[in-house]
Order: C-alpha cells, then structure tokens, then sequence
C-alpha cells in the first residue's frame, strides 16, 4: 500500500508543478485532471472510497467542465483558429496520458492484486459519513445549502450580460 | 492507525499547498490564479482526510464535503467575475485590472 500512496502522491505532485508552469490554460487543465485523480487515488489509498469517488465526481468532473466552459466563452477572437489547429496536436497529450496510465495501472493493480487490502478495518465508508453528516453536522449541511444558494444568486448576477441593442453584425465593429 | 503514515500525508499536503500558493503569487493571469486557488483548496481537503484516517473518525471526511462545496461555489461565483472583467478590459491580466472605476 505504501508504494501505491508514493507513486500516487509523486504523479499529484509532477501534475501540479507541470499545471504552474504551464503557459496554456487547456494545457495546464489537462495536468489538472490528472493532479486531481491522483488525490483521489490518495484517498483512496487513505481509506477514504466514498471521498475518493466526490473528488473524481466533482473536482475532476464539474470543476473543471466549468473551467473549460469559460475558457471557450472567452476564446471567441480571430487567433483562435490558429489556436484550435495548435491544441489538437497529438504531442500535448502526452505527458498527460502517460500519466493517467501510471494512476490507471495502479487502480487495475490494486483491484486485480490487492483487492481486499485497502477495505481492512481501518477504511471510513460513505455509512460512517453519512451519519456523522446528518448527526452532529447537520447544522452544516443547511449552512453549505444556504451557500450553494448564494453562489447560484451571485454567479448568475454577475454572469448576466447586458442586453445589447446594436445587430449582431455590428457588434465586431463596435469592439 | 492507517498503513501509510500520518506525516507522509501531511508532507503531500504541504507540498500542493505550496506548490498552489507559488502558482498563485507569481501568475499574472486570472484563470490561473483561481487554478492555483483550487490546488491550495484540494492540498487543505487533503490534510483533513489524513487526520480523518489517522484518528478513524469521519468527521474529516465531512471537513472535506464541506470544502467541496465552498470549492464549488467559489468557483462559480469567480468565473462569473472573470466574464465580467474580461468584458471590461478585454484582457485576462490581473495588473490591467488594478486600477478603480477603470
């Protein structure tokens, strides 16, 4: 189990410097993904399942489709065909699959070789959390709702465009 | 007590978390600075689940659900404003935008 938890935390730690180091925003979600994988790996391996699950559900999967989203809503200028030419480009793929495979080979290890050994005893499931969640946290899940509320009313506030008057045509001139 | 040793956790912990907050100081682009905010969020979500299987109890896995979801409005909320700037001052540069009633 210890090799698994170096291999994993060594990949986090490789993705995340190659994710600041990066001058590509898609380039550095790429690395981002596979940081966030291998936390989740990490978790895993802590004995944290459910956790490790929330963190590939959510970090790796909404987090970054929004951040992906915004990135195409603001790459609308004339470069970007150039651009898109430049990010399907096989060789950018690279580091980041070679990477994932490392994670993957891991899971198929732990699964096919060790299947019992990260669910011995000291593994904290989604029952445990669940009742500690609603039991003495409830207070905070009403508090995150409230939160999640607030972000909704923010992000769609803030996100709001002002209605333009001027035809579609003209709007390139105008900016 | 967990197979991998508390303090080996803690140590990946403090490496992301440092690793985000060098990312965070030195990049002068928006998206990445709330990149690297999501790295720090992530390394201090991880500390809390090594505390969690060092002491068996789950309230660190809760701890965790809890930055998820600030992670999550957090980052809707912030891309919101970067939709704003970037409609504003037409650039992603975080020094374009020091200036009020710019």
């Amino acid at each position: 189990m210890l090799i698994i938890f170096y291999i994993a935390s060594f990949v986090a730690v490789i993705a995340t410097i190659l994710v600041i180091t990066q001058h590509n925003l898609v380039h550095a979600l790429l690395y981002l993904v596979v940081s966030f994988l291998a936390v989740a790996m990490v978790f895993y391996v802590l004995g944290a399942p459910f956790i490790a699950a929330l963190e590939v559900i959510i970090y790796a999967g909404a987090i970054i489709v929004l951040l992906i989203f915004v990135i195409m809503m603001l790459n609308l200028r004339q470069e970007s065909v150039a651009q898109e030419k430049q990010w399907l480009n096989l060789q950018i793929i690279v580091g980041p699959v070679v990477l994932a495979i490392i994670l993957g080979a891991e899971l198929l290890y732990m699964l096919s070789f060790e299947p019992t050994s990260g669910l011995e005893g000291n593994v904290i499931g989604a029952k445990a959390v669940g009742l500690s969640l609603y039991g003495p946290y409830v207070i905070g899940v009403e508090l995150s709702g409230i939160l999640l509320m607030a972000g909704i009313v923010g992000a769609y506030h803030l996100g709001r465009q002002k209605k333009k008057v001027t035809h579609r045509f003209l709007e390139t001139q105008e900016e | 007590m967990s197979v991998i040793p508390a303090e080996y956790g803690l140590v990946l912990a403090t490496t992301l978390f440092v690793l985000g907050l060098i990312s965070l100081l030195i990049r002068r682009n928006i998206i990445f600075m709330l990149i690297s905010v999501e790295i720090m969020l992530n390394a201090a979500g991880l500390a809390f689940i090594v505390a969690s299987a060092r002491w068996e109890q789950p309230d660190g896995q809760v701890m965790f659900l809890f930055i998820l979801t600030m992670a999550a409005a957090e980052v809707s909320v912030g891309l919101a404003l970067i939709l704003q700037i970037y409609h504003q001052i037409k650039t992603l540069n975080s020094d374009e935008a020091s200036k009020m009633k710019g």
